[in-house]
C-alpha cells in the first residue's frame, strides 16, 4: 500500500496509544470492557444455575436441549444483532425501552449471544466430573446438597473455563454491537466496531492498534481472573 | 421436546426483558469521561440532551460529521450521535423512529420520506458531485464522455469481457447506489434485470463508500464515488477521476426531521435546533471550509438562497424552522 507496512506501523502505534494513554482509546477500551464483562457476567447469573439443573436433573428431551444448546456455539452475531435490533426498534416490542444505539442494548445483546455458550461449557463442565467420584461422594454419606456442592466445586475450573470463552466471544465480536449500538463515537462505539470503522477508512494502522489493545485487554482479563482463581 | 422448546422460548423472552430493565439503569456509567456537562451523563439516550442522527458513510467517512459534531456539542451541549448507514437505511430508521432526524443524499428516497409523512422540514445543506474513477490506464476509454455516455461504454465493454474492465457497485442501497442505478437507467438499462447479472465484470460490493474505493482500487476496478469521500482517500488510491462532468452527476446532501406526530418518542426540539443551526451562515461557511486545507479543494460546496431554490436543486436551505 501506498503508507509503507500497517502491520509494523500499527505496532508502534499500539505503543504509542498505550504510553501517552490516548483519551479516545482509552475511552473505547474502558467501554468495551464494561459492556463485555456485564453481558458475561449476566450471562453466568442466567446460565450457570440453569446449565447446573440441566446437568442434574433428568428429564425428557435432555439430550435434546443439549444438543440445541450446542448448535447454538455457532449463533451467528449478526442475526443476534438483527433480532436484537428488532425487538428493541421503536417500533418493535420492547422499543420503549429505548435500549437501541445505546450500551445498554448492547449488553442485551452479548448477554443473549453467550448465554447458550455458557449454558452448553456449563453442563459439559459438570459431565467431567468422574464418575465414579460423584458415587465416592454420595457413599461418604454426603447430603444431596453436599454432593451438588461438591460437584460444582471440582468443576470450577472447567466452568470458569467456559466463562472465560464467553467473555472472549463477547468483547471479540463486532456483529452485534454494530447493528444494535451503531458505532456512535462517544457512546457505542467498542474497539471491534472502532476497528471495522478504521478499516473503512483506510487508517489500518490504527485498526491493528486498536487490535493489539483489544487483545491485551483480553490477555488481562485473563490472567486477572486465573489469579482470582488460585486463590 | 417441545414443551422445552417453548419454555426456552419464553425464557429467553423473559430474561431479555429483566436484562433490558437492569442493563437500562446502569447505562450511563461508563461514557461519563466523555461528555462535559454532568448531566448529560445521566439523561436517557432519546432524551432532551441527545441528537441522534442517521447518517451516509459517505460524510462520515470524510470527517465533516466529527468536526460538525465538536463544534456544536461544544456551543450547545447537546450529544450529537451519529449512525452512519447507507442512506436507504437511514431513511429506515428514521421511518422507524429510532432516529431524531436523517443526513441523506438520494432525492427521490427522500422524497418518499416526506409523502409517506415520516419526513418533516427538509432543508439541502451543500453539494457536491459524484465522479466515477477508475485505473489510470482507463480500460474502456471513457474519458471526457458524458457519464450517461460512458456508462454505454462500460456496459459494452464489460459484456464483451474487454480485458481490465470491471466496474464495482456499492450494491447497498446507499444514496450512492440509487445514484448509480439512476445512471444505469438513463443509460437506457434496466438495473434489475440487465445491469445485476449483467458478468463478471459487475462486482457488487455491499459496503460502505471508504471500502468500496478500496476494493476498486484493489481490482483496478472503475466505480462511482461522491467527490468528498474520494478526496478523502485520494492518498491511498491509485485511481483517478475519469468522468468528473455532467448535470446527472449532482449529489446534493439534505436533512429531514423524523415527523413526531408519527413517533412521540423522538426529540423533534432538538432535531429542528440542530437543522435550524446546520443551515446558518457560520455553519455552511464551516463546510464550504473543510477540507480544503487537507485535500487541496473543499469536499462540499454550501448551498445559500435563493440559489437552492432554482434548478437544478429546487429546495429549501435557509428558511429556519419553527416549532
Amino acid at each position: 500500500m501506498v503508507n509503507g507496512n500497517p502491520i509494523i506501523e500499527g505496532f508502534i502505534e499500539a505503543i504509542e496509544l498505550i504510553v501517552t494513554l490516548n483519551p479516545q482509546v482509552v475511552e473505547i477500551t474502558i467501554r468495551s470492557l464494561y459492556i463485555s464483562l456485564t453481558a458475561t457476567f449476566f450471562a453466568a447469573m442466567i446460565a450457570l444455575p440453569i446449565g447446573a439443573l440441566i446437568y442434574f436433573y433428568e428429564f425428557r428431551g435432555k439430550r435434546a436441549v443439549v444438543s440445541t444448546l450446542q448448535t447454538l456455539y455457532a449463533l451467528p452475531t449478526v442475526i443476534v444483532g438483527l433480532l436484537v435490533f428488532l425487538f428493541l426498534s421503536n417500533i418493535g416490542p420492547f422499543g420503549f425501552l429505548r435500549l437501541l444505539y445505546t450500551p445498554g442494548g448492547m449488553i442485551v445483546a452479548q448477554t443473549i449471544l453467550i448465554i447458550p455458550l455458557l449454558m452448553g461449557l456449563t453442563v459439559a463442565a459438570l459431565s467431567g466430573i468422574d464418575r465414579d467420584k460423584r458415587y465416592t461422594i454420595t457413599a461418604l454419606g454426603a447430603s444431596r446438597l453436599q454432593t451438588v456442592m461438591t460437584i460444582i466445586g471440582e468443576a470450577r475450573f472447567a466452568v470458569m473455563a467456559g466463562v472465560l470463552l464467553g467473555f472472549g466471544r463477547a468483547i471479540a465480536e463486532v456483529g452485534t454491537v454494530m447493528i444494535v449500538g451503531g458505532n456512535i463515537r462517544g457512546a457505542t462505539r467498542v474497539l471491534t466496531t472502532a476497528i471495522a470503522l478504521n478499516t473503512s477508512m483506510a487508517n489500518y494502522s490504527l485498526s491493528i492498534a486498536l487490535g493489539i489493545i483489544l487483545l491485551g485487554v483480553a490477555l488481562g482479563v485473563n490472567i486477572a481472573l486465573s489469579l482470582v482463581q488460585r486463590r | 421436546m417441545k414443551t422445552n422448546a417453548t419454555y426456552l422460548a419464553a425464557g429467553i423472552i423473559a430474561i431479555l426483558l429483566i436484562l433490558a430493565l437492569v442493563a437500562g439503569c446502569t447505562v450511563p456509567a461508563p461514557g461519563g469521561n466523555e461528555t462535559p456537562a454532568g448531566t448529560a451523563t445521566t439523561a436517557p439516550a432519546g432524551g432532551a440532551n441527545v441528537v441522534r442522527i442517521a447518517t451516509t458513510t459517505s460524510l462520515e467517512n470524510t470527517g465533516l460529521l466529527a468536526e460538525l459534531e465538536q463544534v456544536y456539542e461544544s456551543e450547545t451541549g447537546v450529544d450529537l450521535q451519529f449512525i452512519a448507514q447507507g442512506t436507504g437505511q437511514s431513511i429506515d430508521s428514521g421511518r422507524r423512529g429510532d432516529v431524531d432526524l436523517v443526513l441523506v443524499h438520494a432525492p427521490d428516497l427522500e422524497q418518499q420520506f416526506i409523502d409517506d409523512g415520516f419526513g418533516i422540514n427538509p432543508r439541502c445543506i451543500a453539494y457536491n458531485y459524484f465522479i466515477i474513477v477508475g485505473p489510470e490506464s482507463d480500460p474502456a476509454g471513457i474519458a471526457n464522455m458524458t457519464p450517461v455516455e460512458a456508462f454505454q461504454t462500460v456496459y459494452a465493454a464489460g459484456t464483451n469481457e474487454t480485458a481490465g474492465v470491471i466496474f464495482v457497485s456499492r450494491g447497498d442501497n446507499s444514496g450512492t447506489h440509487a445514484q448509480e442505478k439512476v445512471l444505469w437507467e438513463e443509460a437506457g438499462y434496466d438495473y434489475d434485470t440487465e445491469i445485476i447479472d449483467a458478468g463478471a465484470w459487475y462486482v457488487e460490493a455491499g459496503k460502505g463508500m471508504g471500502d468500496t474505493l478500496i476494493l476498486a482500487n484493489e481490482q483496478q476496478a472503475y466505480t462511482l464515488s461522491d467527490e468528498g469521500t474520494y478526496l478523502s482517500f485520494a492518498d491511498r488510491l491509485d485511481l483517478v477521476p475519469i468522468v468528473a462532468e455532467g448535470a446527472e452527476l449532482l449529489n446534493r446532501y439534505s436533512a429531514i426531521a423524523v415527523n413526531p406526530e408519527q413517533h412521540p418518542g423522538v426529540n423533534a426540539e432538538g432535531a429542528a435546533d440542530f437543522i435550524n443551526w446546520l443551515i446558518t451562515n457560520e455553519t455552511k461557511q464551516m463546510i464550504g471550509e473543510f477540507g480544503a486545507e487537507e485535500f487541496g479543494k473543499p469536499l462540499f460546496t454550501p448551498l445559500y438562497a435563493p440559489e437552492c431554490t432554482e434548478p437544478p436543486f429546487n429546495c429549501t436551505c435557509a428558511e429556519p424552522i419553527t416549532t
